[in-house]
């Protein structure tokens, strides 16, 4: 018996077909969730994948958020389901508030598509045990409205309870505006809730699972394999 | 046009001496007065909307058929082509019972008038194209042509259409692999803006656009029409821009990439569940277009009630109806017991679709409106029948003189400083600049099956992920050779391209084009035209590589200023496992280099004549084709064998160009040695063809020169991959910093 993990296509998700196969080459078992239906299918983890979904016309997320999945997502992760928020999936748990702050346009007002250097700021959550605290990684990033801001009395919660996944580094692994690729805040990548059941973050670490393939780095996979050492150990 | 009373068959059959605006809507006189003797009495004015704009120079290739007749006639055997030239995509067999459809189409005025719009609705009308061939679209790439690099219209036109790309592509789910980005002041006015795709599907999938079957229905699906795009096709795809004429805006297209995101996945579970007959994506010339030809293809007739179509303006005329270019719909045929089902998917995605219409087994496209008949016609009249011009050329008067003009004899560097001076500023040079503040706006990661992309040789895509199948793509073009000679120009071009899709491990298989070219009225733009082709048909001819279709774009002029001749050229290759690309970059140290193919002193429209010297003449480098074959076997079995770990083909900019990229992308330098016989600056700048740098393990030194001299390639030692710099031995040193630099500021700086 492996973890069954639902990936939710919305209309205009793209990355939902790479998010099963990261979870296939983890050794879970994908499950295709639709946005119409409101029943999860008895998973044990979610995650929204990346894309835009509704076109993002409005702000991104803000119109999936009120997609019938989504109230079972909720309802759920505030009950402990694991979800994790790729991209647009961090933009819509945002828009959700199952994640606390939003996402603006890139400061450079660009889409950005690059190889992107990460620290692991909390290797605990239910996305990444199988990291170490610290680690430094290099996941795909690729959006338009990828700047992570909050009020100031949230940036400090998030930094005072270790609740920054992760942060955007520069190539000597120093966080600052150099490897900064967008103008968040803190240089904030992701985020994670208190509990460490419901984790966002912008890069892709489902274009990082294949030697092969995108960059042919496979920084990615920990994200798939944590949930299922998590799932399977409890 | 006269709407009262409704200008109905009847009605037109009745009023003979009824004035048509058909000059107005891009016809000539005589085309006009075909229609007539076509119809037997004067057009409705729905029928005149459909005839001007099938018969637009866009849509009728009225100026191109007989030139491009060529590719068909000269067409080598090939096992790999399952559908040809004619279809919306060509058709490619690559083996494990795969197919793979791809093309690369123009969106070049829309793009001058409307960088942002013009550029998104290309990327969205070629993918239109994938679909309707019945195929999951894979990969885009853009070959992009602009004005002078520091001229302040580039800074309008090239961020708005490199943001259109990305905005449309981006949307929809689709990694941009490949492409180029060229400037030169003969696009000022007329920028290139070409956009190809790829799909890919199994055998058995393959569509094609006809309707036939009596009695099954015609469904359109997608957005609703409106007054976008009216007469793009006639009025602006097919006359040269006038300062005197009233902007030509509202003929642009506006693109909504999410409603085309949904029309690719309800279209491919319509295909999974064999729902559909025949298929027509809606581009150029709308509803004309997709009825006009599905019934042509078809068996039958076709009966269609206008009233049905969902209109986003109800305030449109049938003529507007049939001529909107609105983007994001398409036509299905669909049999009658399956059209709830067809209906259901196209709801389940939140897609419009309406059935208008059914085939008839006749063989008249009719057409109604308010109880009316406003269309009845010989289907192929207006699809195919079109007229076909021979239009006078003649090798233009300067050409001789232009060729007289030898860039061989230009001054060179005369010291070593100068030397490094030179490639410095080659290697900065727009042309020659790294793109990435281009690319970086384009995802390239989506889908998860990339395996190369830009700047590689060539971009690839994992088809399989058991058996690793791949098919790579690259498209090239050099309109600087062209114009030295097109014949020439258009061959190198497949060369390149051809090159390049063999430097990264792939077989080339099949061609697609995109012709970039002036005014067809001008007899010395034809001769290019003609002698592009002619140049083009051979060279796949003697490649064996089919033109498996394509796109032509004429009229890309301001005033007496034609752009350069500019065929480009994709090349689409297969190979059995993506594990054995071969990389532009260098992948470690005290790997062996070496040249592959001859250097001659081939100046001649080189990047180092533009750039040293702002000089175009003389002769473009030589073409030798078997030895580009020969060349692409040794870096196809190379790739497949293990004995190369980096390849780069040589073009533009020469060997120093390439050496460059290569050590800027392994962050690894090189050693270099100039071989006996040859000088250093024609060893460096030179851009004879057929060659490509390759890096060799030192395990592999021996069996790689056997196989090269086993098979004739001369095959030249030029150093080593090492340190933190390029080095040429006795010349000069450049840190990978100071390349870096050089190399990665110019086009943030031109552009910020």
């Amino acid at each position: 018996m492996t973890a069954r993990i639902g990936v939710v296509t919305f209309p205009g998700s793209l990355d939902d077909r790479d998010t099963q196969r990261a979870i296939r080459l983890a050794g879970a078992e994908p499950v295709a969730l639709w946005h119409k239906d409101k029943d999860l299918h008895q998973v044990d983890a979610v995650v929204l994948p990346g894309g835009f979904s509704y076109g993002d016309y409005l702000r991104a997320g803000a119109i999936s958020r009120f997609s019938p999945v989504m109230e079972t997502v909720i309802e759920q992760a505030r009950a402990g389901l694991p979800v994790l928020g790729i991209c647009n999936g961090f933009q819509i748990l945002t828009e959700a508030h199952l994640l606390p702050g939003g996402m603006l346009g890139n400061d450079h007002l660009h889409f950005i598509c690059r190889d992107q250097k990460l620290r692991v700021e909390n290797a605990d959550t239910a996305w990444t045990v199988d990291y170490e605290q610290g680690q430094e990684i290099h996941i795909p990033l690729k959006n338009m409205d990828g700047r992570y801001v909050a009020d100031q009395y949230t940036l400090d919660k998030l930094e005072a309870e270790g609740l920054v996944a992760f942060r955007y580094l520069a190539r000597d692994g120093v966080a600052d505006e150099r490897g900064n690729p967008n103008g968040s805040l803190n240089d904030i990548a992701g985020i994670t809730n208190e509990a460490g059941n419901v984790v966002g973050l912008m890069p892709h670490p489902e274009h990082a699972t294949e030697p092969l393939i995108g960059t042919g780095r496979t920084d990615g996979l920990p994200f798939f394999t944590s949930i299922l050492k998590k799932l399977v150990t409890a | 046009m006269s709407r009262t009373p409704l200008d109905t068959v009847e009605h037109a059959a009745a009023t003979p001496d009824v004035e048509l605006p058909w000059a107005e809507l891009g016809l000539k006189k005589d085309e006009y007065e075909r229609v007539v003797e076509i119809l037997g009495r004067r057009p409705t004015g729905a029928e005149l909307a459909m005839y001007s704009v099938m018969w637009s120079e866009h849509c009728s290739y009225k100026s191109s058929k007989v030139h491009l007749r060529q590719f068909g006639e000269k067409a080598p055997q090939s096992d790999a082509l399952l559908v040809g030239i004619g279809e919306n995509a060509g058709v490619v067999d690559v083996g494990q019972g795969y197919a793979v459809t791809f093309k690369v189409e123009s969106h070049n005025h829309p793009s001058y008038v409307e960088p942002y719009q013009g550029a998104a609705t290309g990327v969205g009308g070629i993918v239109r194209d994938i679909i309707a061939m019945g195929a999951r679209p894979v990969a885009v790439v853009d070959p992009l042509r602009f004005g002078a690099a520091d001229h302040p219209d580039t800074k309008r036109v090239l961020p708005g259409v490199v943001a259109g790309i990305g905005g449309y592509g981006n949307c929809l789910g689709l990694p941009n692999i490949g492409g180029e980005v060229v400037f030169d002041a003969c696009y000022q006015g007329n920028p290139l803006v070409n956009a190809g795709a790829i799909g890919v599907m199994r055998h058995e999938d393959i569509h094609l656009a006809k309707a036939s079957g009596a009695g099954n229905k015609v469904i359109l699906y997608g957005a609703r029409t409106g007054g976008d795009g009216i007469g793009g096709a006639s009025i602006l795809a097919s006359e040269t821009f006038d300062d005197a004429k009233p902007s030509k805006r509202p003929a642009v297209q506006v693109g909504d990439p999410f409603q085309e995101k949904l029309l690719i996945e309800c279209t491919l579970e319509a295909f999974q569940e064999k729902l559909v007959v025949g298929i027509q994506d809606l581009g150029a010339a709308g509803l004309s277009c997709a009825t006009s030809e599905l019934a042509s293809n078809g068996s039958g007739g076709m009966r269609v009630t206008l009233d049905d179509v969902p209109l986003r303006d109800s305030t449109l005329s049938p003529e507007e109806i049939l001529m909107s270019e609105s983007q994001e719909r398409m036509c299905a045929v669909v049999e009658p017991e399956k059209v709830e089902r067809f209906l259901e998917i196209c709801d389940k995605w939140d897609v419009i679709a309406t059935v208008i219409g059914e085939v008839t087994d006749g063989d008249r496209l009719e057409i109604y409106w308010h109880g009316g008949k406003i269309v009845d016609v010989d289907p192929r009249t207006v699809a195919h029948d079109g007229p076909v011009y021979e239009r006078p050329y003649a090798r233009p008067s300067w050409q001789d003189e232009l060729q007289a003009d030898d860039a061989n004899k230009l001054p060179r560097p005369s010291s070593s400083e100068e030397l490094k001076d030179q490639v410095l500023k080659l290697v900065a040079s727009p042309n020659q600049a790294s793109k990435k503040w281009i690319t970086s706006q384009y995802d390239h990661f989506v889908q998860g099956n990339t395996v190369l992309a830009q700047p590689e040789d060539s971009g690839m895509i994992r088809i399989d992920e058991e058996s690793g199948l791949g098919v790579a793509i690259a498209t090239d073009g050099n309109g600087r050779y062209a114009k030295l000679d097109p014949y020439a120009g258009a061959q190198l071009a497949l060369a390149e391209a051809y090159r390049n899709v063999a430097t990264t491990g792939a077989k080339p298989l099949a061609v697609s084009d995109c012709l970039n070219f002036g005014s067809p009225e001008d007899p010395a733009v034809m001769w290019q035209f003609a002698e592009a082709i002619r140049g083009l048909a051979d060279g796949c001819q003697q490649l064996g590589t089919p033109v498996t279709g394509g796109n032509v774009s004429l009229y890309n002029q301001t005033g007496e200023a034609a752009i350069h001749p500019t065929p480009v050229v994709a090349v689409l290759g297969v190979i059995d496992d993506v594990a054995r690309r071969t990389p532009v970059a260098f992948q470690e140290e005290g790997q062996l280099l070496y040249l592959l193919g001859d250097t001659r002193e081939e100046f001649g429209g080189s990047a180092w004549s533009q750039v040293v010297h702002d000089h175009l003449g003389g002769l473009p480098p030589k073409v030798d084709l078997e030895r580009e074959r020969l060349l692409a076997e040794i870096l196809i079995s190379a790739s497949r064998d293990g004995m190369i770990d980096s390849a780069h083909d040589l073009s533009d900019g020469g060997l120093i160009q390439a050496v460059v990229e290569s050590a800027l992308l392994g962050g690894k330098g090189a050693r270099l040695v100039v071989p006996d016989g040859l000088d250093a600056f024609t060893f460096l700048f030179s851009e004879s063809a057929g060659r490509a740098v390759v890096a060799v393990p030192r395990s592999e030194e021996v069996r790689f020169n056997d196989m090269c001299g086993a098979r004739g390639l001369p095959v030249t030692r030029i150093g080593v991959v090492d340190g933190a710099s390029v080095e040429l031995q006795g010349e000069f040193e450049l840190t990978l910093e100071e390349l870096r630099q050089a190399h990665e500021e110019t086009i943030p700086a031109l552009l910020k």
